[in-house]
Parts: C-alpha cells; structure tokens; sequence
C-alpha cells in the first residue's frame, strides 16, 4: 500500500513545555472524509493544527506527497491543504464576497492581485456553500450557520483538495449542524478529501468514511465507523458506558448513553 | 435545507464566463481597477476622491493665506507663471513646503496610525498612545542635551529613540507571538516611564538647551525647510511602496493568526515588518517635526467611518491624515489670536477624541 498524501509521521506536538502528543502517526486516506474524536482535550484539534501547518512538531514531521510540509513554502501548502479554523476574525463591516475573495491570497502575489481565475473561484465556493445570494450583505448580519457557510466558502476559494475542518459544527444548532455535515458530505463526494474535528460521535459515525479515534495523545484505533465504534470503545475512550445499535437512518452505529439519572 | 445537495457545482478551473464575468459587475456597486484588477466598492472611491478634492482646496487657500493675502486665482498664477515675480516667491518658497509639509507627515502618521491599529485591532493601538512618540522625544532630547540642537542630529536622536522603544515594547510583549492588547499595555507603561525620564532629563538640563528642546517637543512644522523637507519625503515615499507591499499581508491578518496562516502566510515576519515600517514612518515625521499627536490615533478611525470600508483603508487614511495636519496647521497659523506650534492644537483636539473614543469602548463592553 502506498503512503496517503497527508500523514503525520512519529510527531510531537505540544505548546511550550506542555506535551500533547508524543511520537503521533496517523494516515489520511486520499479521497476520504475523515473525522477525528476523542474527549476533550485528548489532543484531537492539536492534530489537526499540525496537518495545516499551523503547529510545528518538535519531532517527527506532518507528511504532504512525500515531503515534510515545513519544508514547502507556505503559499504551496496553502494551495494543497485549506483549513476552516475554530476561531476566526472578520474586519467589522466585511461583506461576504470580500470575505470569501481572500481566501484567493495563496494564488495571488504583488503583481497578480485579482485574476479573473480568482473571480470564477470566488463565486464557485459561493455556490457550493449556497451563499451566492448573501454577496453584497454584510458579515455581521447573518445568522450563526450562514456565517459559518461563509468561512466554510473562503476556506473552498483556496481551491484546495484537502480541507480540515476544526469544530465546524460547535455553536451550531441542530438542523444548521446537518446542514453543514451535509455540505462536507458534498464535497467529499465530489472527490476532496475532508478531515474534521468533530465532539458529536453520532455525527462522526453517520458521516466519516474513516475514524480516528483519540485519546490521552494518542490514537487508539482507525478504521470505518462499522467497524470502530463498539459499546467497548466508547467505555474505554469515553468512559461512558453505552449502547451501539444501528442507525435506523442511515444504519452507521448509534451510541445511545446508559448511564445517567435523568429523572428521578 | 437540502435544496443545495441538489446543486451543479461549477467546475472552478474552467475559465471564467460571460455570467461570471456579469457577477462581477454586479458585486457590490464596485469597480474593478484597471491593472491589479483588485475590486474597490465605488463608495471607496469616492470617498478618496472627495478627500483628494479637498485637500486640493484647502491647500489653496493656505498658499494664499497669510500677511500677504492672495486669492485662488493669484495663488494659481503664481504657480504656474513661473514669472519669478514677489507672488511667486511667496507661494512657491515660503508657503509651498510648510503646506506640503503638512500633507505629506499627515500622511506618513496616519499610515503608521492605520498599520498599528489594524494589528492591535484596536484604535487605541496607535503609536502615539503606545510609546513611539515619547521614545522619539526621549531620543530627541538626550542628543539635545548632550550634542547641541541641530536639526539632523536631533533628527536621528528621534529616530533612534522611537526604534529602541519600539523594540523594547516588542521584546516586552513578545510572548509565543504578539497579541494586540498587551502591545497596548505594554506600550502604555513604557510611555509612562519615558514620560518621567523626559521631565527629569529638562529639569537637569540648562535653561536655553531645555528650551530648544520644548519646542521641539510641542510639535511643529514652522520650522522645516525645503532642505530638511527633502530627505524626510525620499524616505516616507519608500516606505509608502512598503506598505503596499505589505497591504496584502495587513488585510490576511485581519482575519485572525489561524487563517493567515491557513493561507499560506509566515505571520510572524510579516508583522514584524509591518511593525518596523509603522514605527519607521512615524519616527521619521517626528525626527522632523516633533512629537505631533492625534493624527496617526484619529485618521484611520475617521476614514473607516466615512469610507464604511472593511478594516482600516489604507489610502483613504492616509489623505484624512493630509487633510486633517493641514487643517491643524491652518488653525494654528491663522486662526488662533497668536501663532501657536500644530502639535499643541492636535494635541487638544485630540484629548477630547480620545476621552470620547475612551467613553465609546466602556459603552460597548456591558
């Protein structure tokens, strides 16, 4: 088997003195939508920041087609891998095209600043996050899930064939969390290959072509959600002790908690 | 919700078509700039042409103004006459550079203002709240009192203190990268320190030396000649081409570490060098001219407010500077019952923009 595009090979990753990860390797399938849990604080989100490049290692190295990516000039990485952060900022005022077009910097430079190349993929990501209609309005005027359509939409201006996703769904209610879930599934259909950071192992299950499971730093297992999440994972990873049945929806497995005192 | 699924999404390499092409024309009432092609909202633009048109005016009117009065239309021929008569002497060599003067450092402040704020995100980030101008000032001062007041050494004394101070409030904020507010914070006590350094330094100066010094340190560009007029415009135009070098890198930041860097930028050198062209443009205005408040804090507010732009515009910026040093200058000159230095106007201007910026941002914070 050949090596996939992206991996992370023997990294260790911390801030500061604080160790998180230590001698980390974990493999992204090409074309697959994985997703990455584990509970809180298990190191999940620092992962992820290594495969964008956003956390060096400080052993090992974050793999992108055979060459360790530090050692690609940024805007190259930038135009292989997009990521939708946790947290951004927006200029107050912003609207969405200007928003969106600047996801474009990693194919402009000093003299090409706006192509026409730049124009068609700014309004393709509006498309594909079906923002196309909000162009002209202002950032702070939409609602929680159009917001974050918008970041999803500068993140797929980048024009890249791998995208990360870090907590796309928190602070989303239900029906937008979908809507987005739906989205990635989307575009991992049309034949980019998506990583996610997700807390909902539901979520995970229905929607990931490939889990990784963390926890304490470190990966406890891999594989498809059929064959991953058992009622012995989730108690060993979680420490929640659990059902698994199948999904009467979409037959991927279904943790159901046991524990609990929800009435008295 | 799930109409979108059933979308064709466009193939993003193909090359641009006629509806795209018609999208683009529509976004936003904006106007696509020949050359670069970067798209402008129109309102931008006419926001730096109305501003434009107005320092054109102003600037008029000041070449005019004075103990010899001339209309427009005189001050036009002497221009460009060029017959070498009394008219043409006064516009062009005494009135001419104070003007330009003013235009051109009321640009250099409010640029440095721009980048600064922009970084710290916050208007009160500006450089002279933040300790350049006292480092200057301090720099300034002790070459006046150990070298003598000469316009170039006091010059590079200014230079030389705005850059150490700036640097040690970098090297004292620095901490895994440089954050905005403790930048302010920092800033903030460093100007304290400076603040007392300096009065301790003219009270153990000698009376003549500590003069020279004051009015140096009340702000002024009476004094500044075509000679020293010259060098100073040289170096702000290079570091103008700087900052449009780095605007790119200035507007990814605004959106955050995480993203710039997703984009493919190398955040830390980046604002390591729109620190040191914001420091270096207000340090050579106040090598020149003394410490001249308010501009380089209010400009950039003034004209994100007026241009409703995203983030602080740069060019926008930079002519309210022009326009807004010019107008100081006129009042202090002309309008006030004795000629006072700008920087004392700006000064009071100034404190009263910045207690109703102060009372802005508790109001926004419940």
């Amino acid at each position: 088997m050949t090596a996939p595009r992206l991996h992370a090979d023997g990294v260790t990753l911390g801030y500061d003195q604080r160790v998180v990860s230590r001698g980390l390797s974990a493999d992204i399938p090409d074309g697959s939508f994985t997703v990455i849990v584990g509970p809180n604080a298990c190191g999940k989100s620092t992962l992820l920041r290594s495969f964008s490049r956003l956390l060096k290692p400080s052993a090992g190295a974050v793999v992108l087609d055979g060459k360790a990516i530090d050692r690609y000039k940024p805007k190259e990485v930038a135009r292989a891998i997009g990521l939708l952060p946790q947290t951004s900022v927006a200029p107050e005022g912003i609207t969405v095209a200007d928003l969106v077009s600047r996801g474009r910097y990693p194919h402009q430079n000093l003299i090409r600043q706006w192509s026409a190349a730049d124009e068609h993929a700014l309004w393709a990501a509006m498309a594909a996050t079906n923002v196309e209609s909000l162009a002209t309005r202002q950032l702070d005027e939409l609602s929680g899930g159009q917001r974050q359509r918008v970041w999803v939409a500068m993140a797929l201006a980048q024009e890249t064939p791998i995208l990360l996703l870090d907590e796309p769904t928190t602070y989303l209610d239900i029906a937008h969390q979908i809507d987005l879930l739906d989205l990635f599934a989307h575009l991992h259909r049309e034949g980019n290959t998506i990583v996610a950071v997700l807390h909902d192992l539901n979520h995970a299950a229905r929607y990931a072509s490939h889990l990784i499971v963390m926890k304490d730093g470190e990966v406890i297992t891999t594989g498809a959600p059929a064959e991953v999440v058992t009622a012995e994972l989730v108690e060993d990873v979680f420490g929640l002790s659990c059902l698994v049945i199948d999904d009467p929806v979409s037959k991927t497995p279904l943790v159901i908690p046991k524990s609990g005192q929800w009435k008295d | 919700m799930s109409a979108r699924t059933s979308e064709v999404a466009t193939d993003a390499t193909a090359p641009p078509t006629a509806v795209d092409l018609a999208k683009a024309r529509r976004r936003a009432s904006s106007v696509r700039l020949p050359l670069v092609g970067a798209v402008v909202p129109r309102r931008q633009l006419l926001v730096v042409g109305a501003l434009g048109l107005a320092i054109v005016v102003l600037a008029l009117v000041a070449l005019g103004t004075g103990d010899y009065p001339l209309s427009v239309v005189e001050v036009v021929r002497a221009m460009f006459a060029g017959d070498g008569g009394f008219d043409t002497t006064i516009v062009l060599e005494w009135r001419l550079p104070r003007v330009l003067v003013a235009l051109v450092f009321g640009a250099g402040l409010a640029l440095s203002g721009a980048i600064f704020q922009s970084l710290t995100r916050n208007p009160l980030g500006s450089p002279d709240i933040i300790g350049f101008a006292t480092g200057s000032y301090t720099g300034a001062l002790v070459v006046i009192t150990l070298v003598g007041d000469s316009y170039f050494s006091t010059a590079g004394g200014a230079i030389a203190g705005g850059l150490l101070s700036a640097g040690a409030v970098y090297l004292l904020a620095y901490r895994r990268g440089i954050q905005g507010f403790r930048l302010i914070i920092v800033g903030i006590a460093v100007t304290a320190i400076l603040h007392s350094f300096n009065t301790w330094l003219l009270l153990r100066a000698q009376v003549e030396v500590a003069m020279a010094a004051s009015i140096w340190g009340a702000g002024s560009i009476s004094l500044v000649g075509w000679g020293q007029a010259v060098p100073a415009f040289v170096v702000l135009a290079v570091l103008a081409i700087l900052v449009v070098a780095l605007s790119g890198a200035l507007r990814q930041l605004e959106l955050g570490d995480d993203a710039a860097k997703a984009h493919g930028m190398r955040v830390e050198p980046a604002r390591l060098a729109l620190l040191v062209v914001g420091v270096a443009l207000i340090a050579v205005v106040t090598a020149s001219a003394g410490p001249i408040a308010f501009v380089a804090l209010a400009a950039p507010q003034i004209a994100v407010r007026i241009s409703k732009s995203a983030g602080l515009p740069l060019v926008a910026s930079a002519l309210t500077g022009a326009l807004l040093l010019l107008a100081a200058d006129f009042v202090a000159q002309h309008l006030l019952p004795s000629a006072v230095p700008v920087g004392m106007v700006t000064v009071v201007i100034g404190g009263l923009y910045l207690i109703g910026l102060l009372i802005g941002q508790a109001r926004k914070k419940p």
